[in-house]
């Protein structure tokens, strides 16, 4: 394990810093499937942290468990060099950590804007009188979240939709508001689960081009599931390979390629 | 052509975010306003007051209130009855117990017991949805009634077990009891019901209204972005079940003035609200007002058609009444589930462009 404090340079010079999360023996267990067997890693400030594996390997239980929505069954999680109690989702995001979903998880009912501006929730504190009355701390609040959610809009560029019904929109446009709204939090570490399934090549190339900009822009931690290999190969710094719960490789994209067991995984193995 | 946003540009988030951002909303705001408080008044008689002026107000702060809680939080709630029931009867022994205290007060905290008392029986609402948490209010509306109707301390042990709207007056002017002018039990119940629809609207376009939303529309996806589930569905109980309170304290006290709890309170009022709501526009203010004008106004057109005009039988017309009501309850859930407003706001797309389509 490398110390908390020191980091690495990638290839193309980022410099990465200290751990923010770090899953020390995490085991999950429902009744008596056992869905991660005592897993351990970590994720560095500023990196783009792959979780790959095939089709049930424990990727989404993995970011379940980061998210709060599960919790494990045995092992630790630490999070900024504190071990992190048990706690409900909504103080998991309190702390910092936003999250996206396979199925997109979007407010339908409500316009793109205010899907984006749930993003700010956490940050918003002003009393219920305060808000009733529309004066003073609320509406100054509301004006100071507005511009950072109109900021995060100009980003992803869906300023042209801000007032449209989230019901209406096309599916990739869908995920990019997802994208926004888990963006809006600003958050410390920024977890997508396949943020690119479904999509063409061309909504990939996009996606895969804002998931970059956010972490060059912005400076976020991002944790991402995809199964599409040659994304993930571009675009991670260090890769997790899980399979039937276990980790069976850990490390740079180069690394995990030639390894002989993530080649086993995903290739098949001949059994005698 | 009648509804042109043109030229009408915003510099500031405040002015996006108004409650009418469009111009011409705004100014048909303004002069609605000005009609029902400066020229209704002086034109109102009893029989406007008491057949649709007056309901149409109260029902609209119930409806208001109860779309806070179904139509945005996404909690169904059959126990509007009972919780008016809570308004009336709290605010009842108020005014008894505190004959000197302005009834603006009254009314104010009868609302507040009733959000004390919605927040109790919001609480199986973290673990129960949909259907079930429908029977769990039901369960309410029963309880309440049986409640007031057994305990004599609620009715201040009066033989007949009904309760009786003493004669208050505020600022002078006598606003409860039967001699009280229509102008101004009007006033009293408009006031109320304009700083509920401020409220309300204020509530739903801020931090609130978005987590009520989120709540509703994907639960598990508003707590993963740092919504407490618990406490955004008591919120709604509390704000919604203050409006029903204030709502069933201006019933008793302004409207009847004299009340027994299970005829009145029944089951079939809390029916009446939701209706209201759904025909009204499920998530919207302005559906809130549409529903409640519609079902107050649809029997006394009835009456004025069926029976006057056309000279059908009483009991004719009151069973028709039923029968519109329920297909219109069929038809606005098949074809148009966001109801009145949703119409409202589609002639609105359409009028913007009116007469030229492209």
């Amino acid at each position: 394990m490398l110390d908390a404090s020191e980091g690495y340079t990638t290839e193309d010079g980022r410099k990465i810093g200290g751990v923010v999360m770090e899953m020390k023996n995490i085991t999950l267990r429902f009744g008596g499937v056992v869905a991660i067997k005592d897993i351990s890693f970590d994720i560095r400030e500023g990196e783009i942290r792959a979780i790959i594996g095939p089709n049930g390997a424990g990727k989404s239980s993995m970011l379940n468990v980061i998210s709060g929505f599960y919790i494990p069954s045995e092992g630790e999680v630490w999070f900024h060099g504190s071990k992190r109690p048990q706690m409900r989702p909504y103080e998991v995001a309190r702390q910092g950590i936003a999250r996206t979903f396979q199925n997109i998880a979007l407010f339908e009912g409500m316009s793109v804007l205010d899907n984006v501006m749930t993003g700010r929730l956490t940050n918003m504190k002003s009393g219920l009188i305060s808000q009733a009355l529309w004066k003073g701390k609320a509406e100054a609040e509301e004006v100071a979240n507005r511009e950072i959610a109109e900021k995060i809009i100009d980003f992803l560029e869906i300023q042209h939709i801000r007032k449209t019904p989230v019901a209406r929109l096309p599916y990739g446009l869908k995920k990019r508001v997802e994208l926004a709204r888990a963006l809006a939090a600003e958050p410390k570490l920024l977890l997508l689960d396949e943020p690119m399934a479904g999509m063409n090549v061309e909504e990939k190339e996009d996606m895969s081009r804002f998931i970059l900009d956010v972490n060059d822009e912005f400076g976020t931690t991002i944790a991402l599931i995809e199964h599409d290999m040659g994304v993930v190969m571009d675009l991670s710094d260090r890769v997790v390979v899980m399979d039937y719960g276990k980790k069976i490789g850990d490390g740079t994209p180069d690394e995990v390629r030639n390894n002989q067991d993530v080649i086993d995984a995903y290739l098949g193995v001949a059994h005698d | 052509m009648f509804y042109r946003e043109a030229g009408d540009f915003k510099t500031s988030y405040q002015q996006d975010n108004q409650t009418f951002p469009i111009r011409f909303d705004r100014y048909r705001y303004y002069i609605v306003l000005a009609v029902a408080f400066g020229i209704i008044p002086f034109l109102i008689n009893d029989y406007w007051a008491n057949a649709i002026m007056l309901p149409f107000l109260i029902y609209a702060i119930a409806a208001i209130g109860l779309n806070i809680l179904t139509g945005y939080c996404g909690q169904v709630s059959l126990g509007t009855g009972g919780f008016m029931a809570v308004g009336a009867y709290a605010c009842y022994k108020l005014m008894t117990a505190f004959p000197e205290v302005s009834m603006f007060v009254h009314v104010l905290l009868a609302g507040g017991i009733t959000a004390i008392v919605g927040v109790l029986f919001g609480l199986p609402s973290l673990r129960i949805k949909g259907f079930y948490l429908a029977v769990a209010t039901l369960a309410a509306q029963f309880f309440l009634v049986w409640l007031f109707n057994r305990v004599p301390w609620f009715y201040n042990y009066s033989a007949s077990g009904q309760i009786n709207a003493p004669e208050r007056d505020v600022f002078g002017i006598i606003i409860t009891g039967p001699n009280a002018p229509a102008w101004a039990t009007y006033l009293f119940c408009l006031i109320f019901l304009t700083l509920c629809a401020v409220i309300a609207r204020n509530l739903t376009r801020g931090t609130v209204g978005r987590k009520w939303m989120a709540i509703r529309d994907m639960d598990i996806a508003a707590e993963i972005i740092g919504v407490n589930p618990l406490k955004a569905k008591l919120t709604a109980f509390a704000v919604s079940s203050f409006f029903i309170g204030v709502s069933g304290a201006l019933f008793f006290a302004i409207y009847l003035g004299a009340v027994e709890v299970g005829e009145v309170f029944g089951i079939t009022k809390s029916f009446l609200v939701l209706f209201m709501v759904i025909i009204g526009g499920l998530g919207s203010i302005f559906g809130s007002f549409a529903g409640a004008a519609f079902l107050v106004l649809l029997p006394v057109v009835l009456k004025v058609v069926g029976a006057d005009m056309l000279g059908w039988p009483t009991d004719i017309v009151a069973h028709l009444q039923l029968v519109i009501v329920g297909a219109l309850i069929i038809v606005f859930l098949i074809l148009e589930p966001h109801g009145l407003a949703q119409l409202w706001r589609v002639a609105k797309e359409k009028l913007r462009l009116w007469p030229f389509p492209h």
